[in-house]
């Protein structure tokens, strides 16, 4: 293995644990829940790509043929964290979880006052 | 002879389900590529009743740029996040916005709020009952009306241009 891919592989490895910690740390540290969703589903994303390409290109050069299961990872990664991110934060909404004072902007579901009591049926299009 | 579409309902799907099986198994033995065929015609048979109707790809190239787009602003994204997260005197301003939705397809707005969710500082957190507007949460804006503008230049028109024109 050349110095110059080593070099590379090392970087992204490092810059991966960085990103994941920052995102874990966002977790921990932020006021309240909507803003503490914006970690996982951003830096820990970029943190965990970082590292499976590292990986990629480590069994690369060790092996001496790509691996494409890596990629299949970041895939799925990509395709869910979103999804779950979206449950996340409509359920918080349905919870009526607090928010920062300094947040701007009230949706209507967190005013207690306009939402009733009966769930409103969903106005389907047609199709689904 | 039963007609290809009564079989083969989605075939970008079964083509997709197909390649990644041979991937995740890491072989392309007869075995491997006669069991993922059978699973890619049957898997899509059994579960298209939970499908909405699927819009087709009008421009794929358009597609393909727009991929590469949403990934280097993915990047951009937790860089920004990391520092807001990372830095100490940190005056983050979280917004809480109603983007009003110019897509009509579901499977379109599902696409874009999967963008959104992986893009600066924004979340999406609930598409409203009638589907005419998406919640956004944003971790740190100045000015409402700009990002509501980025998101619709830089997301929802490409978006709309390849789906549903």
């Amino acid at each position: 293995m050349s110095f110059f891919v080593e070099a590379l592989i090392s970087l992204l490895l490092v810059a991966g644990g960085i990103f994941v910690f920052i995102g874990s740390l966002g977790l921990a540290h932020l006021r309240d829940f909507y803003m503490r969703l914006h970690g996982p589903t951003k830096a820990t994303t970029l943190g965990i790509g970082c590292m499976l390409v590292a990986s990629m290109g480590y069994f690369w050069s060790i092996d001496g043929k790509p691996d494409v299961q890596e990629l299949l990872i970041t895939l799925f990664l990509f395709i869910t964290a979103p999804v779950s991110a979206h449950l996340l934060a409509k359920t918080g909404l349905h919870m009526q979880l607090k928010h920062v004072d300094k947040t701007q902007g009230k949706p209507v579901e967190l005013r207690s006052e306009e939402v009733g009591e009966k769930p409103v049926p969903h106005p389907d299009k047609g199709h689904g | 002879m039963i007609a290809p579409r009564a079989w083969l309902p989605t075939p970008v799907l079964s083509l997709l389900l197909l390649l990644v099986w041979l991937l995740l198994v890491r072989s392309f033995a007869f075995g491997q590529i006669v069991l993922s065929g059978a699973l890619a015609i049957l898997i899509p048979l059994l579960t298209h009743r939970f499908w909405d109707a699927r819009p087709r790809i009008g421009k794929p190239l358009k597609l393909l740029r727009f991929a590469f787009r949403v990934l280097g602003d993915i990047v951009i994204a937790n860089f920004e996040v990391a520092y807001l997260i990372a830095n100490p005197w940190r005056k983050v301003k979280p917004h809480f916005i109603e983007y009003p939705l110019m897509l009509e397809e579901r499977f379109t707005i599902t696409l874009l709020a999967s963008t959104i969710s992986l893009t600066p500082g924004t979340v999406s957190a609930n598409l409203r009952m009638d589907g005419k507007s998406l919640l956004i949460h944003a971790l740190d804006v100045d000015d409402e009306d700009a990002l509501i503008a980025q998101i619709r230049e830089r997301y929802e028109r490409p978006l709309k241009e390849i789906y549903e024109c």
